[in-house]
């Protein structure tokens, strides 16, 4: 499952960092109709979440309104070294997991 | 892992190779002011609504409502006692009016979050930010799209 992550290596304690996270699917909005008329179902992703060391520091809920392969871009308080572990779920039992390390000095 | 900025925008720009996409055509399927009133006292309840504190930045002309930049910030320290709960942004003609809501807490440092959306139609976006003190406040814009989304080629 291709999901890019950019989180900085390495960050001063209590630094701004920004965190970009871009994943692959093709949120097929459920509006849309073949040429035989028939509804092309939804399938999208409904939730990401991101942990920074277990801790959730951002969440979000996704509509049929967010373009196809999800950019997500925001920010956290580096606060100690670890890891920032991310999860998208959707659709038709959709789920991926994806993780970043980060050095906090 | 290291992204490089080339493999960032290749994928970025890329597209998912989960099989083939039906040929669709255009069935125009509006949401209403209304539905945009009902989605936001959704989240709101009751309480009153400013303006202001929150800055949405999109681009006023769109070529190809698919995929819009959007990003929305909200003017706040971030402290444990005065920060942004949550961020939900609108829109008043697409199929429906919600189009995300982000979830942030003091240990956001900065309250900005961006994405890429889809637009219907020329039409107004609106984000509205909830802080810690339960008021909120929203800024709309208008946006005007020159090639709707969901309008790919017909057969």
């Amino acid at each position: 499952m291709a999901a890019l992550i950019n989180v900085p290596a390495k960050a001063k304690r209590g630094d701004v960092i920004e965190i970009r996270t871009l994943t692959s699917h093709i949120m097929e909005t459920g509006f849309r109709h073949t040429v035989e008329g028939k509804l092309v179902p939804r399938d999208i992703i409904t939730s990401f979440t991101c942990r920074y060391n277990g801790a959730e520091v951002f969440r979000a809920d996704l509509f049929p309104a967010i373009a196809a392969n999800p950019y997500l871009s925001f920010f956290t308080v580096a606060r100690e070294s670890g890891k920032f572990e991310f999860e998208w779920i959707g659709d038709n039992g959709y789920s991926s997991t994806a993780s970043a390390s980060i050095t906090v000095e | 892992m290291p992204t490089t900025r080339r493999q960032f925008l290749s994928l970025a720009g890329g597209v998912t190779a989960a099989g083939t996409i039906p040929i669709v055509t255009l069935r125009r399927l509006h949401a209403t002011p209304a539905m945009l009133n009902t989605a936001i006292r959704n989240v709101v309840g009751e309480a009153p609504i400013r303006t202001g504190r929150v800055k949405l930045d999109i681009p006023p002309l769109v070529e190809n409502g698919n995929t819009v930049p959007m990003m929305v910030s909200v003017a706040s320290p971030m402290t444990a006692d005065d920060h942004v709960k949550s961020i939900h942004i609108f829109n008043e003609k697409n199929p429906q009016p919600n189009i995300g809501n982000f979830y942030l807490g003091p240990s956001c440092g900065r309250a900005q979050v961006a994405t890429r959306i889809r637009l219907a139609d020329t039409q107004k976006v609106v984000a509205i930010a909830r802080l810690s003190d339960d008021t909120f406040w929203q800024v709309a814009v208008d946006v005007v799209v020159t090639l709707a989304a969901c309008t790919e080629e017909m057969n």
